[in-house]
This record gives structure tokens, C-alpha cells and sequence, in this order.
């Protein structure tokens, strides 16, 4: 296997595209500009998942998310009107709050970052790294493994929940079918 | 100087993709290698489509520009570059700007992945096929924004259709293609999805997978070689552009440059589609019968037919130079037919020496299947006439995706047929 190239860099790269996407998104008027940020943010998440050697979680990301959800996404949006979107007032009277929930999280985020247990760090530098050509193997296994799978029943239930949702907004929308 | 040539060199030993290898300079080589050969291949489906189209209306079409018309695409590229480049008034163009640069990245990111030989890849990945699926449906984000940055009716319209047909019939693609990653599931390396590994499965396991579990492989084979053509918008599926209804669809608004950006990601993208085609059913690269023509004369016959394809356009080369007119004012063209022909020939000279010979054969396999696949692209144009949307969604949702689930769930089924029959058994017999 090839060492890693350049691995901070990238990161780097990947992480400031998304916080710039992310920023992009809640703050441009036109809603189609901030549904291709949105796309820009999920497909550098895609790269993080790449360098996490997780090709298989990239590859599902690109397809279900950037190419399937976000086109259903520009679809709608390009169904309503842009214009008036546009000249109406933004407003936000929940910033003390989402200020409050933003810090609770990312100090939270930081306290599990430099906790130890028993005097191990949970991210210690250098962790290993599993090889690229596991990754989709790795997932079946997990999913699908006789002795090992355990996550076949939460997997099975939640495209259940997703079935149920897509059958009751057939119904919602459409009385007559 | 030194270690450079010997780091050169040192990829020429290895049995790997200049990727896998982690070489950069042979990277390098194989992007531009990739990306001047699609350029030229779309050049040439250019002049190959309005030739073949026109023969099949019984028309000569372009003969003006060059010999039999040759050079009209080139000339067509070079009127596209000095057209005004003109953005709407009221586009929004930022979006406008930037939606055909999505489109041809998204068409020319899938050649990362393309084997056209075992180690003539950029590079291979673990998750291959779903890295061309996923980035080649990103080019349909660069149709809908295209449309609805023109901020106008035809394009907006078009770009609606474009994305309603390409997100349907992705579903039933990705039926298709599933039912060739249970396939290769079957060889004792156990299933994967990279390009090359499934190509290997395929040789590994002795047969092409249109051929495998009789006739599933076959009927997956279709419904991939039905939503293809949809997936990159042709005719008979060519509704986002249907002349008639939309004038040019989500294009109408883009002139010159950007217009050719669209032209040329709609053929690279037909190329990438055809390719997974080739190497998901028809054995990639291999050539026809490796398991049944075997021994070194067999492989010699084979691997021949490159050099022997160029000499036979060389021959139509000199055959239509000898029945050029006479007249004076031909005598350019004339030379310049001789000319072409000359270097064809040279070509396929070249490809008889033993060395390149061995390296060329499965790139040469590879391409001729695609080579098919176009030709297939040009004939659906000249003969079906244009679904209509409720037709195209019917075929879409009511036949082929019921069909591939069904194809879906007896692959497997068959498939596992042995471990299934000792799980019965093992019910009734505990």
C-alpha cells in the first residue's frame, strides 16, 4: 500500500471548503446558490471520508446525497418562485439560542477530543489505518455477517421508516390515486 | 537525472495501474494520453455520426470541408471558438457560468477509473464502479443548473425533463449493475467493485457475464443498454432537447464555447456509459474467446487484428484517393487523402512490432467494444422515433425497474443455489 500523500494538506483543504460551503448555504438569498454550496459541502465531506479510507461511504455519499437528494432538492426549488424568495426581509430571532446550541456543541465536541480514560487518549495521534481495499468488505460484514453483523436489524428498520415516509407523502399529497 | 530515468523506468516492471504503483509521472501521462485520445474520439464521433446518419438517409452529408468531409470537424470547432460568447441579460451568471464546466468535469472524472487494460488504467479503486455511477450522475446537477440559470421557458423546461428521466432510469441502471457485482461474487477472490477486478471475474470465472446464469446476465445487459442511452439523454430519449417542443433545451441560452463544452461532455459522457457496458458484460479488454481459441497461435491471430484495422483504413484511405476527381482544383484534397492514408498505414506498421503488439491488444479490445457501443448510439438516432414523457417515465418505473428487481432477486437466487439447497435441507434433516 502507498503511504499517504500529503494528508494534512488535503484535510485542510477539505475542511475549510466545507465550512465555507456550510456558511454559503445559510447565507446566500437565492436558494439555488445555496442548494450548489450545499452540494459543495457534501462533496467534500466525501473527500474526508476518503481520507478516513472509507471509499465505500465516499462512493455512497457522492451517489445518494450530491447526485440523487440535492437534484430533487434543485428540482423543487426551481419550481417556486425565485424573485419573491428574494426580495422578502430575512429575518432570525433564534441567534442567542443557536449561538448557545453552537458552543454547547463544539465544546463538546473538544472535551470528548481531549478526554482521557484511564489515561488513554479516545484519539490518540496515528491511528491505525485500515487498508482501502476492506472498506466495502468491512461494511457487509458489519451489515450482513452471521457471527459478526449487528447492525443488519437498525439497517432493515430505518429503510423501513424511509418507506413509510415516502408511502404516507404519496397519500398526503395525493388523495385520489 | 539519473534517478529520474530509473524512476521512470522502474513503473515499466510493474503489473499495476501508474496509480497503484503510486507514480506520478506515469500518472501524468496516462490523464493526457486519456484525455487527447476522448478528445480525438469525439471529434471523430462527430464526423462518424453526421456520415453515418446521412448514408442511412440516404444523403452524402458533409463533403465539402476536407476529403469526404473530413476536416468539417475541425472547422465546425473552430467557428464554435470564435462565436460571441453571450449571456443572457437576465441569467443569473455565476450559475450560467459554471453549470458546463460541472457537466465535462463530471464526464471526464469517470476515466479515472476506465480499464482498457489490465494495467492501462489511471488508477484502479477499490469502489470503481460506484465511483463512475456516483460522479457521472453529478453531470446531471450541470443540466438543471444550465437550465434554470438561462432563466428562460425551454431551457427550464428541458432541464425538468433532463433530471426527472436521468434520476429514473439511475434507478434501474443501478439494479443492473448490482446484479453483476452478486456475478463476481462467484469467483474465488469473492465480489468486488473495482473496474479491473471485475473484468479479472469475468476471465476468471470463464465467461463474459451477458453470457452468465443464461439469459439473466443477458436481460441485465439490456436494461443497462436501455437506461444508458437514457442516462445521456439520446435519441430515442432525447426529450430534454426534443427539437420540436424545446428547440435545443437546457442549451438553448449558450453560444459558442459553452455550447461545445456541452457537446463535447454529452459524447465523453456516451463514451464512459458505453465503457462501463463493456466492462461490466462484455469482458473489458479481454478478447473473444480466451478460454475456447487458447495457444500462442491463437494469441498471435488476435493480437494482429489492431494492425490489421488500421491497414484496412489505410486501404479506404487510398481505395476513395484513387476515385478523388481529376479536376485541378481537387488536387489538395487528393494529397492530403494520400497523406492520411499514409499515416494510417505507418500506424498500423507500427502496431505489428512484437513489443507494441503485446501492450497495445487490450487497449485495442477494449476500444473496438466501445467502438460498437457508439455506432449502436448513432443507429438508435437514425431509426426510433422520440418517446413521449409519459412513455419514457412508463418504461422507466413500470418496466425496467420491475424487472430488475425481479433479475435482482433471481441472480441471487441462483447464485447461491447450492448453499441454499444445503440450508433446506439442513430445515428438514436437522
Amino acid at each position: 500500500m502507498n503511504p499517504p500523500v500529503a494528508t494534512p494538506f488535503f484535510f485542510y483543504l477539505l475542511a475549510a471548503t466545507m465550512i465555507l460551503g456550510g456558511i454559503l448555504v445559510i447565507t446566500r438569498k437565492n436558494a439555488v446558490h445555496s442548494a450548489m454550496a450545499l452540494i459543495t459541502t457534501l462533496l467534500a465531506q466525501a473527500g474526508l471520508y476518503l481520507m478516513l479510507y472509507a471509499p465505500f461511504v465516499a462512493g455512497v455519499q457522492i451517489i445518494l446525497y450530491a447526485g440523487g437528494i440535492m437534484v430533487l432538492f434543485l428540482f423543487v426549488i426551481m419550481l417556486i418562485s425565485i424573485e419573491r424568495a428574494d426580495k422578502e426581509r430575512q429575518f432570525n430571532k433564534q441567534w442567542l439560542v443557536g449561538i448557545v446550541a453552537a458552543g454547547g456543541l463544539g465544546g463538546l465536541f473538544i472535551a470528548v477530543y481531549t478526554t482521557t480514560t484511564k489515561g488513554k487518549i479516545l484519539f490518540p495521534e496515528g491511528l491505525t489505518t485500515y487498508g482501502e481495499t476492506q472498506n466495502t468488505q468491512a461494511i457487509a460484514a458489519l451489515l450482513f455477517d452471521r457471527s459478526a453483523g449487528q447492525y443488519m436489524f437498525a439497517f432493515e428498520i430505518a429503510s423501513l421508516l424511509l418507506l413509510v415516509a415516502i408511502i404516507g407523502a404519496v397519500v398526503m399529497a395525493k388523495k385520489r390515486i | 537525472m539519473h534517478g529520474f530515468i530509473q524512476y521512470i523506468q522502474s513503473y515499466l516492471d510493474s503489473d499495476k495501474t501508474p496509480g497503484g504503483a503510486g507514480n506520478i509521472f506515469w500518472a501524468t501521462v496516462y490523464i493526457l494520453l486519456v484525455f487527447a485520445g476522448l478528445s480525438v474520439a469525439v471529434i471523430a464521433m462527430n464526423w462518424l455520426e453526421r456520415k453515418i446518419l446521412a448514408h442511412m438517409q440516404v444523403r452524402l452529408g458533409p463533403m465539402r470541408v476536407g476529403p469526404h468531409g473530413l476536416l468539417q470537424p475541425i472547422a465546425d470547432a473552430i467557428k464554435l471558438l470564435l462565436k460571441e460568447d453571450i449571456i443572457p441579460a437576465e441569467a443569473d451568471a455565476l450559475v450560467f457560468w459554471v453549470a458546463p464546466f460541472i457537466v465535462v468535469l463530471a464526464a471526464f472524472t469517470v476515466f479515472v477509473v476506465v480499464p482498457f487494460g489490465p494495467t492501462h488504467a489511471i488508477t484502479d479503486m477499490n469502489i470503481g464502479i460506484l465511483f463512475m455511477l456516483g460522479v457521472s450522475s453529478l453531470s446531471v446537477l450541470g443540466i438543471v443548473t444550465a437550465g434554470w440559470a438561462s432563466n428562460s421557458h425551454y431551457p427550464l423546461i428541458g432541464a425538468l425533463r433532463s433530471s426527472a428521466q436521468m434520476v429514473s432510469y439511475e434507478v434501474a441502471m443501478g439494479l443492473a449493475v448490482v446484479s453483476v457485482i452478486l456475478m463476481t461474487s462467484l469467483s474465488s477472490e469473492g465480489g468486488t467493485l473495482s473496474m479491473i477486478g471485475i473484468v479479472q471475474a469475468q476471465q476468471a470465472q470463464g465467461e463474459w457475464f451477458i453470457f452468465k446464469f443464461f439469459p439473466l446476465g443477458l436481460v441485465g445487459f439490456f436494461i443497462f443498454a436501455i437506461a444508458m442511452v437514457a442516462e445521456t439523454n439520446r435519441a430515442p430519449f432525447d426529450l430534454p432537447e426534443a427539437e420540436s417542443e424545446l428547440t435545443a433545451g437546457f442549451h438553448t441560452e449558450y453560444s459558442g464555447f459553452r455550447w461545445s463544452l456541452f457537446f463535447l461532455a454529452e459524447y465523453s459522457a456516451m463514451i464512459a456509459v458505453s465503457s462501463i457496458a463493456v466492462t461490466l458484460w462484455l469482458g473489458g479488454w479481454l478478447r473473444p474467446f480466451p478460454n475456447a481459441l487458447t495457444g500462442p497461435t491463437w494469441d498471435l491471430v488476435f493480437s494482429l487484428f489492431p494492425g490489421i484495422t488500421f491497414l484496412f483504413l489505410a486501404a479506404i484511405c487510398f481505395y476513395n484517393t484513387a476515385r478523388m476527381p481529376k479536376h485541378p482544383l481537387f488536387r489538395v484534397q487528393t494529397m492530403g487523402l494520400a497523406g492520411f492514408g499514409v499515416v494510417l498505414a505507418l500506424i498500423g506498421l507500427i502496431l505489428f512490432i512484437h513489443g507494441v503488439r503485446v501492450r497495445v491488444q487490450d487497449i485495442y479490445w477494449f476500444t473496438a467494444k466501445v467502438g460498437a457501443f457508439m455506432y449502436l448510439y448513432i443507429w438508435y438516432r437514425g431509426t426510433f422515433p422520440r418517446y413521449r414523457f409519459d412513455q419514457l417515465m412508463k418504461v422507466g418505473w413500470k418496466v425496467l425497474l420491475p424487472t430488475g428487481l425481479v433479475l435482482l432477486i433471481l441472480t441471487a437466487l441462483v447464485g447461491m443455489r447450492t448453499e441454499l439447497w444445503a440450508e433446506l435441507q439442513g430445515v428438514w434433516r436437522p
